[in-house]
């Protein structure tokens, strides 16, 4: 149930507005498209095991909630960069892949939102994993529909001051509406 | 007032105005903007992180190796986000309860690291104190403005102050996340031909 919720109903990009940068920036094609969402699912994952170990284990025995936000954003800086080290090691075809996203992801703020989002909901080890990963499907799928739209959208005629961020917003607004449609399936 | 000062303190207010022209910090602009009052909040909120940030960034650029920049960057900010984030819970709490996650989400607002990296790591702390208040205001104008235009469509109010009989039946999609993107793209396109006009 987690799972259906996070990626239609509550889509991170499309009705939690968490992870826009990326979204509009790299949407251009489906082919980076999917790589974004591929290293995006890759460390929000990751990040869900080790945030909410961060979490129980250090910060609430020495009472030091407050920190949250600067440990999560250098847990999640320190496994970006992690990863990035490994793949390159270990998976090079992987890597060349997702190479150039995986940086970027740091300041991806969709990492970090569901980061917290998952700790104020109070979720097990577990149901935080799932819920990262469910978040993370939600963000490559808006991703992936919207770089195919987008592809599209180079061929059609535009008007002079649409071009660019306005029309892109315009079926970013409709996307969003049509993912609307799916409220209530959770319940 | 020296000339480079006027022009760092007005850049960030209109020619280089953060939402409309650079497309920075566009989670926190389409999040929060159900209403003017949010907009507002959020914008003051990202203008004093800015100007702190900006300021110790800048007098302490000659200490940071070149090379460990950046982390040490996200951690300056995310200690003067986790005092904002504190000082609202305890004055502001209505405001705070608004913005929910999306004030520890400053952390990671492009345009905080994004002139700190651009401008503070390369100038006084003076000119960088007046480079942040100008992409501050820049911030806090767009957002207001475009919180106004969704709550005056989405629940004909404005600051909370209605202005339509109790029956009259409001643009309900501009308060819903559609809406957001709507009313930024139209705003966009003002500013464009505005700008196309000059």
């Amino acid at each position: 149930m987690i799972f259906i919720a996070a990626i239609f109903v509550n889509n991170i990009i499309l009705s939690q507005f968490l992870g826009i940068c990326p979204f509009l920036g790299v949407s251009k094609k489906i082919s980076t498209a999917i790589g974004m969402g591929c290293a995006v699912m890759f460390v929000m994952t990751l990040s869900a095991i080790v945030t909410h170990l961060v979490y129980y284990q250090l910060l609430v025995p020495f009472n030091l909630m407050y920190m949250q936000t600067v440990a999560f954003i250098l847990v999640i800086a320190a496994l970006v960069q992690m990863v990035e080290i490994i793949l390159k090691k270990t998976a090079p075809i992987l890597y060349q892949a997702l190479g150039i996203f995986l940086p970027l992801i740091t300041t991806n703020c969709a990492v970090l939102g569901v980061a917290i989002l998952a700790i104020q909901k109070d979720y097990g080890l577990l149901s935080a994993v799932c819920f990262n990963l469910a978040n993370a499907l939600g963000f490559t799928l808006a991703i992936v529909l919207f770089a195919g739209i987008r592809e599209r959208l180079d061929r059609a005629g535009v008007p002079e001051a649409l071009k660019g961020a306005p029309i892109a917003l315009i079926t970013a607004g409709l996307l969003s509406m049509a993912f609307i449609g799916f409220s209530g399936v959770g319940n | 007032m020296s000339n480079t000062s006027w022009q760092n303190l007005t850049r960030g207010i209109l020619r280089e105005n953060p939402i409309f022209v650079m497309m920075l910090g566009m989670c926190p602009t389409l999040g929060v903007t159900t209403s003017a009052m949010n907009g507002l909040g959020m914008g003051l909120a990202t203008l004093f992180v800015l100007i702190l940030s900006n300021t110790l960034i800048s007098s302490v650029k000659n200490f940071i190796p070149e090379t460990v920049r950046i982390p040490c960057y996200i951690v300056i900010i995310a200690s003067c986000v986790t005092i904002i984030d504190m000082l609202m819970a305890a004055y502001t709490p209505v405001i705070y309860g608004a913005l929910g996650l999306y004030i520890p989400l400053i952390v990671v607002n492009c345009i905080i690291l994004g002139r700190a990296e651009s401008f503070a790591a390369h100038n006084t702390v003076g000119q960088s104190i007046l480079d942040a208040i100008g992409m501050g205001l820049g911030f806090t104008l767009s957002l207001t403005i475009l919180g106004l235009v969704r709550e005056m469509l989405g629940a004909y109010s404005a600051f909370g102050y209605s202005f339509a009989s109790e029956t009259a039946e409001p643009l309900l999609l501009f308060i819903m996340p559609p809406g957001a993107f709507l009313a930024l793209a139209g705003l966009m396109l003002i500013f464009n031909k505005l700008k196309g006009q000059k």
